[in-house]
């Protein structure tokens, strides 16, 4: 055991019985997700879990770490406040398509564009499950839902595009079904400074099965997804032998030789958005991997930076300073 | 130099007890700072005083309208006093807008005071006058000064090199100087506050100071009064230090007290609105007292990063209005099930929905008690007084920290941006009330409870305790989520017993006036100078009347009960429809209690007290 691998994933395990539906994908999440905190080097007092509602939301009670089950939608507000309470804490955010997207769509943003130093995971099941499944704001139009039986009419969200069009720092999307990829993609989000966004293909067996098989799917997804890597050629295919590359604003498929080579930390995220628009309509895989990886201020650093600097300017402030000010007067 | 003019010889000096003036003009006429400036020199005069601004609703309306128009009220006196006054004894109108919207508040015989030089028929017409109102008749039965302030002070500073557009800002300084000879006020307070000001542009110290002086010269000068008055400086003040300050402003105070006594640092998670932005405005400059500020994208992220950060061991603060508080109250309901310490800060405006945003009410009380979703109980404190919202904003820390709770802290818009003397606190007098971390992993549950039936406060990071809380019903024994019927019975009595057990920490208020009689009148909140102001003037009668003043909205101090009996009846006059009445209706229902609502986003006035008390009386 090298020094750092203080924890086992048994360590992390509550005492609570699990309660999602047996097959849920969910499952997959949390064996990869104590597997990768397990790893971190991190003490389990260290790390705390913050969700909000949702099936997914139940995730930090399966933790045995800190853990706090909030309310829909709002866990960013909560994690922003325990985050720049006590910097040190690795702070994981777990949310699902409607809690995070919907409901909780503002707070995601902004936790985004200010580059909270917080991992968050968006599990994407295109549906609400704890609800007992109405569409979400990820369904595509035209599902067929308790609360849509003729078939959806909205338009659906793209989460990785939303992320980046607010400005997250690290963008990357996995799925339930390749643990592998996921703890990959997970151990970089956990290395990364500042706000994390994961989404996460999950698959829903009750209310919405089998969503993501036609990309996740054992047997498809090497055909179906690329998997993104900082500066590795976008190449994917059960034998490795196809590729993507750019041609202005689009993507082509390639031969495997003639791939582009992926870089998440360009200016622009136009490269990333477009990839992110690939969604299997188009005849080429759907990407999956690393969208974007910058470095960029982070929220709560900053906050504590400007609080030092006033302390060092000012030095520390008394309270009897602030009472007597110069405009008081005496009576005897 | 800052040498004050010496006063004409001639005049006689009238000494009067307390004097009401407002001040009037277009919101970009300067009149908060006039206002403001009158109010410190009084205060360094030793009188006591009681100020109330009046902001237009829109930042800039169009100039010389009358919903551009700014008024800033403010009442010195040599003896004690409980409000800014029912009735200005002096008007100061820099426009007819200003005149026209004041006219009908003044005291009969009060002194009007005329910019003649902004009283063109271009004026007129932008104040929606047809007629002239000193021709109209509007006028009879005021002493009316017309003076060309535009003019005055235009040859004033004919030396100073302004452009005329700062000139003409230079007015109100002319204005605050013809008062401050008007009431024998010293010049100094003003002239260094100025130089303070301004300091790095020395023209423009020259210029308003030179302002200043001409104002006050031009009452020697030009015979505009047959008097100056005088008003003593207030004896009956108890010793101490003192400083003017505003309701926003000393809430802000106590917060930053109450986390130093409960030896934790501040967060504040807050989103702009009126009239609670300020206190997010003073907070975000205490970086050096330890306080971090977040503005959060809205109401609700504002209240769920204050809970956030209790949860990690901070004492959490939001600050907000009453649309505000609609928006928190399901984390609000997070805060109670999870029992964190949690002070949200409501300063009421008048309502329903946006309403009047600039205009007091006490409409949120029952909102405050028992506005969420569930049985969520909630100790809510309320301030009564600009300086009594220091002493109550310690009280909301105090107790949210020592019972692990969230607590409302109410204030209104009167008290928010009211002033008045403060006598600031000696600092042996704070007395700390430190929080205890649990850090013992032995037996550890995180809803175990001690006597008085509050959780431990656990910070993540602690080893060996790591928990999970939420929102979802917990065991009363392991804290694990249960759906248990009468867990669920359990867990709402404790939580409900826990709030009920804060009213064996708050002392039963005193009643001031008659121990026993006739009438008890009830208020809370920022009825309180009124109705001490209405009590006196009939104790003075000889009526057998009390007032008793509630801090503790809920729970309620004990032994209210006691005092009720000792009265005939109990007049609650509130700013609300009846909302504390009916609150005392369900509590004491042995009792009978009269209300007295009014909402017109106005607070009482005395008169109107003391006519309704008599009336109770007959
Ligand atoms: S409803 Fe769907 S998402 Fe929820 S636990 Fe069951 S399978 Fe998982």
């Amino acid at each position: 055991m090298t020094e750092t691998s203080i924890l086992t994933k048994k360590d992390l395990k509550s005492d609570q019985e699990v309660r999602w539906c047996p097959g849920c994908g969910d499952y997959s999440i949390l064996n990869s997700v104590q597997a990768v905190l397990a790893g971190l080097g991190i003490q389990k007092e260290q790390l705390c879990i913050i969700s909000g509602i949702g099936c997914s939301s139940r995730f930090p009670y399966y933790m045995n770490t800190y853990g706090f089950h909030t309310i829909h939608g709002r866990a960013p507000g909560i994690a922003t406040g325990v985050k720049i309470a006590n910097p040190n804490l690795s702070v994981w955010m777990v949310t699902g398509d409607g809690d995070g997207l919907s409901i909780g769509g503002n707070h995601m943003i902004h936790m985004l564009r200010r580059n909270v130093d917080v991992k968050i995971l968006l599990f994407n099941n295109q549906i609400y499950g704890l609800t007992k499944g109405q569409y979400s704001p990820t369904s595509p139009t035209g599902l067929k839902t308790k609360s849509s039986p003729y078939g959806s009419v909205d338009r659906a969200f793209n989460p990785i595009k939303l992320a980046l069009g607010a400005g997250a720092t690290f963008v990357a999307r996995t799925m339930d079904t390749h643990p592998k990829h996921m703890e990959q993609v997970l151990l970089e989000a956990a290395n990364h400074k500042g706000s994390a966004f994961v989404e996460i293909f999950q698959n829903c067996v009750i209310f919405n099965d089998g969503c993501f098989e036609g990309v996740a799917g054992r047997k498809v997804r090497d055909e179906r997804t690329v998997d993104l890597h900082a500066g590795e050629a976008m190449v994917y295919g059960e034998a490795h032998d196809k590729g993507l590359r750019f041609d202005g604003f689009e993507l082509k498929g390639t031969s495997a030789a003639e791939a582009g080579v992926w870089d998440p930390s360009v200016l622009s995220t136009a490269p990333a958005t477009v990839l992110a628009e690939l969604d299997g309509r188009q005849d080429l895989p759907t990407a999956v991997g690393l969208f974007r990886r910058v470095n960029a201020p982070v929220f709560d650093q900053d906050v504590h930076a400007q609080v030092r600097a006033v302390l060092e300017r000012k030095g520390p402030g008394k309270l009897k300073d602030l009472l007597y000010t110069k405009d008081a007067w005496t009576v005897s | 130099m800052t040498s004050t003019p010496h006063p004409a010889a001639e005049l006689p000096l009238q000494q009067q007890e307390s004097v009401v003036i407002r001040f009037a003009g277009d919101s970009g006429d300067g009149m908060q700072i006039t206002g403001n400036q009158f109010t410190d020199t009084s205060a360094f005069v030793g009188n006591d005083l009681a100020t109330l601004p009046d902001f237009p609703a829109e930042i800039r309306a169009p100039v010389g309208t009358r919903p551009g128009v700014s008024g800033f009220q403010v009442r010195f006196s040599s003896a004690d006093v409980h409000t800014p006054g029912d009735q200005p004894d002096v008007l100061v109108a820099m426009n007819p807008a200003a005149l026209i919207v004041n006219i009908k508040d003044l005291k009969p015989g009060a002194i009007v005071i005329l910019n003649r030089g902004n009283w063109g028929e271009v004026d007129l017409k932008k104040a929606k006058l047809d007629v002239d109102p000193r021709t109209s008749g509007v006028l009879d039965g005021f002493r009316v000064i017309e003076i060309d302030i535009n003019a005055r002070v235009k040859e004033a500073l004919a030396d100073s090199g302004l452009s005329s557009k700062d000139v003409q800002r230079c007015k109100n300084f002319y204005t605050l100087g013809l008062m401050y000879w008007l009431y024998s006020r010293p010049l100094e307070p003003t002239l260094d506050w100025l130089a303070k000001k301004f300091a790095k542009e020395p023209s423009l110290v020259n210029a308003n100071q030179t302002a200043l002086r001409a104002g006050y010269n031009a009452g020697d000068i030009h015979e505009h009064f047959q008097a100056r008055y005088e008003v003593a400086r207030c004896d009956t003040m108890l010793p101490g230090t003192y400083r003017n300050i505003m309701g926003n402003q000393s809430l802000a105070l106590g917060l930053v007290a109450g986390a130093n006594l409960a030896n934790l640092p501040i967060f504040l998670g807050s989103y702009p609105i009126t009239p609670a932005s300020d206190i997010l405005h003073q907070l975000s400059s205490y970086k050096d007292h330890g306080v971090i500020t977040m503005q959060a994208e809205d109401e609700i992220a504002a209240i769920c990063s204050a809970i956030g950060a209790s949860f990690a061991g901070h004492l959490g603060i939001t600050t907000t209005s009453g649309p505000g508080m609609a928006l928190k109250t399901e984390a609000m309901g997070l805060a109670i099930s999870t029992e964190l310490p949690l002070v949200i800060v409501d300063i009421q405006r008048a309502g329903p929905s946006t309403g009047m945003p600039t205009k007091t009410e006490q409409s949120d009380l029952l909102f405050a008690v028992f506005g969420r979703n569930g049985d969520a109980p909630m100790p809510v404190v309320s301030c009564s007084t600009p300086a009594d919202a220091f002493e109550c904003a310690i009280e909301a820390v105090r107790i949210a920290t020592q019972f692990m709770t969230p607590v409302i802290l109410l204030s209104d818009g009167y008290i928010a941006n009211g002033s008045e003397p403060w006598r600031l606190p000696k600092m042996e007098d704070l007395v700390p009330f430190p929080v205890t971390f649990r850090t013992d992993p032995e037996a550890f549950q995180p809803f175990s409870r001690d006597a008085r039936g509050v959780r431990p406060w656990v910070k993540p990071g602690t080893p060996g305790l790591e928990h999970r809380i939420g929102g979802l019903e917990k065991d009363a024994d392991s804290g694990n989520i249960s759906y248990d019927a009468k867990n669920h019975q359990r867990m709402t009595d404790l939580r409900h017993q826990k709030v009920q057990n804060v009213a064996d920490t708050i002392p039963t208020p005193a009643v001031y006036g008659a121990q026993e009689g006739d009438l008890l009148v009830l208020g809370w909140g920022s009825t309180y100078g009124s109705i001490r102001s209405a009590v006196d003037v009939l104790l003075k009668q000889g009526k057998k009347i009390g007032q008793v003043h509630i801090r503790h909205v809920w729970p309620m101090a004990k032994g209210l009960d006691q005092i009720f009996a000792r009265y005939r009846a109990v007049l609650v006059p509130e700013l609300n429809m009846g909302q504390m009445t009916r609150l005392l209706r369900s509590e004491y229902p042995g009792f009978s209690f009269v209300s007295y609502p009014k909402v017109q986003g106005l607070p009482f006035t005395t008169a109107e007290l003391v006519e309704r008390i008599e009336k109770a009386l007959a």
